[in-house]
C-alpha cells in the first residue's frame, strides 16, 4: 500500500511541479517565462564552474578503479568481513560508494546480473546503494562550486553517515532476508 | 583532507597498475575520465537550468518563502545562522525534499544553489561555515523514502518484488540521518572545529 503510494508520487512529482509552479506564478502575476530564463541562467554558470573539480576527482577515482587496486583491498579485508558476515562480493561496493556514483551503480548492476536481484547479495547491494551516498563527490562539487577549501568536519560527519547506513543495511537485510 | 585523498587515489592506482604490468590502463582511464567529467557537467547544465528556472518562478511568486516560513521551527534549530527568509533556506528545503523523494537529479541543482547562498552568508571565506557542514551532513545522511534508481535496476533484472527494498532503505537511511545530525550537532557544540565561527 505504502509502496504503491510512493511509486505514484515519484512518477507524478515532476510533471505536477512543472505544471503547478508556472500556473501558480501566473496567478501571482509573475512574468513566468522571463523568471524561468533568469533562473536558468544561474543554473548554467554554476554547472560550468564545477567542471574543473569534477575532472580532478573523476580522473583520480578512475585511475584507482582501473588499476585493480580495489580487488587487492577487498582481498586483504576478507578475513574481517567474513567474520562480520559481509559477503565479499559487496565489499568493492562499500569502498567505492563515497567516491563515485556511476562506478557503484555499474558494480551493483553487475552483482544483480550475476547473483540475481532476489539473492542476498542482490538485495544487500540494492539496499546499500539506496542508503548511502557519494559523499566525496558531493563535497567536491558543492564546496568546489563556491570556492570553499577548508571543509572542517564535513567529511567526517558525511562518511560516518555512509558507514552507519552501510552497517544498518547489513543488519536489516540479515534480519529481513537472511 | 581532500588533497591527501586525491593524491592517495592517484598514487595507489598508478603504483598498483605498474606492479601488475597494467600500466597502459592508467592512461586510458585518466583520459576517459576527464572526458566523462565534462560530459557529466554538460548533462547537468540542462537539468540545472530547468530546475533553477522553475525555482525562480516559485520564488518570485512567494511560494518558496511560504514553505520556508512553515518549516521554520525545524530549520531554526538545524541552521541557526541562516535567516529563514534568505534564498539559501528555500534551496536547502528543496534539496532535502528532492533527496527524500529520491529525485536525485533534481537534488543537485538545489544543493548547488543552496551552497551559493550559504557562501554569501559566509562572506566568501575559504573555510566552510557551520551551516554548510550541517547541510552536507543532512544531504549525505538524508532519509530516502523511494530509492528510485535501484528499484529500476531490480525491475530490469526481473526481480519478483522490486520494491521490497523500500522498507529496509527507510530504516537504514533513518539510522544514517540520526548519526549525521547528532555528529554534526556534537561537532558544532563541543569540538575544537565547532567553536571557530
Amino acid at each position: 500500500m505504502l509502496y504503491s503510494i510512493l511509486t505514484v508520487v515519484s512518477r507524478w512529482a515532476i510533471p505536477v511541479l512543472l505544471l503547478g509552479i508556472p500556473l501558480y506564478g501566473q496567478w501571482k502575476k509573475v512574468p513566468v517565462y522571463e523568471a524561468f530564463v533568469e533562473g536558468a541562467e544561474e543554473g548554467f554558470t554554476t554547472a560550468v564552474k564545477i567542471i574543473p573539480f569534477l575532472v580532478g576527482m573523476l580522473v583520480a577515482i578512475s585511475v584507482f578503479r582501473a588499476s585493480g587496486a580495489l580487488d587487492y583491498i577487498s582481498r586483504a579485508l576478507t578475513p574481517l568481513t567474513s567474520y562480520l558476515g559481509i559477503p565479499s562480493e559487496i565489499l568493492p561496493l562499500a569502498v567505492m560508494r563515497p567516491l563515485s556514483g556511476s562506478a557503484v551503480l555499474g558494480l551493483a548492476t553487475e552483482l544483480m546480473r550475476v547473483y540475481g536481484p532476489d539473492s542476498i547479495v542482490g538485495r544487500l547491494a540494492s539496499v546499500m546503494q539506496g542508503t548511502t551516498d557519494t559523499t566525496f563527490f558531493i563535497l567536491t562539487i558543492y564546496f568546489g562550486g563556491v570556492g570553499v577549501k577548508k571543509y572542517r568536519y564535513a567529511p567526517i560527519s558525511g562518511l560516518s553517515a555512509d558507514l552507519s547506513g552501510f552497517l544498518a543495511s547489513l543488519y536489516i537485510c540479515h534480519r529481513i532476508f537472511g | 583532507m581532500l588533497n591527501i585523498v586525491w593524491l592517495v587515489l592517484l598514487a595507489v592506482g598508478i603504483v598498483v597498475a605498474a606492479l601488475t604490468g597494467n600500466i597502459e590502463v592508467v592512461t586510458e582511464a585518466a583520459l576517459g575520465a576527464a572526458r566523462d567529467a565534462v560530459q557529466v557537467c554538460f548533462d547537468l547544465i540542462g537539468v540545472m537550468a530547468l530546475w533553477l528556472g522553475i525555482m525562480r518562478i516559485a520564488e518570485r511568486g512567494g511560494l518558496i518563502q511560504g514553505l520556508a516560513r512553515m518549516l521554520r521551527p525545524l530549520t531554526v534549530r538545524l541552521f541557526p545562522g541562516v535567516p529563514h527568509n534568505h534564498p539559501a533556506m528555500g534551496a536547502i528545503i528543496l534539496n532535502l525534499s528532492a533527496n527524500i523523494l529520491g529525485l536525485g537529479n533534481a537534488a543537485t541543482p538545489f544543493g548547488l544553489k543552496a551552497m551559493k547562498g550559504l557562501q554569501q552568508l559566509n562572506e566568501g571565506r575559504e573555510e566552510a561555515s557551520t551551516a554548510m557542514c550541517t547541510f552536507l551532513a543532512l544531504n549525505t545522511g538524508c532519509i530516502t523514502l523511494l530509492p528510485a534508481t535501484m528499484i529500476g535496476v531490480r525491475l530490469s533484472f526481473h526481480s519478483a518484488n522490486p520494491v521490497e527494498i523500500v522498507g529496509p532503505c527507510i530504516f537504514a537511511t533513518s539510522i544514517s540521518m540520526i548519526v549525521a545530525v547528532s555528529l554534526d550537532y556534537w561537532f558544532r557544540r563541543f569540538s575544537r572545529w565547532g567553536r571557530r565561527n
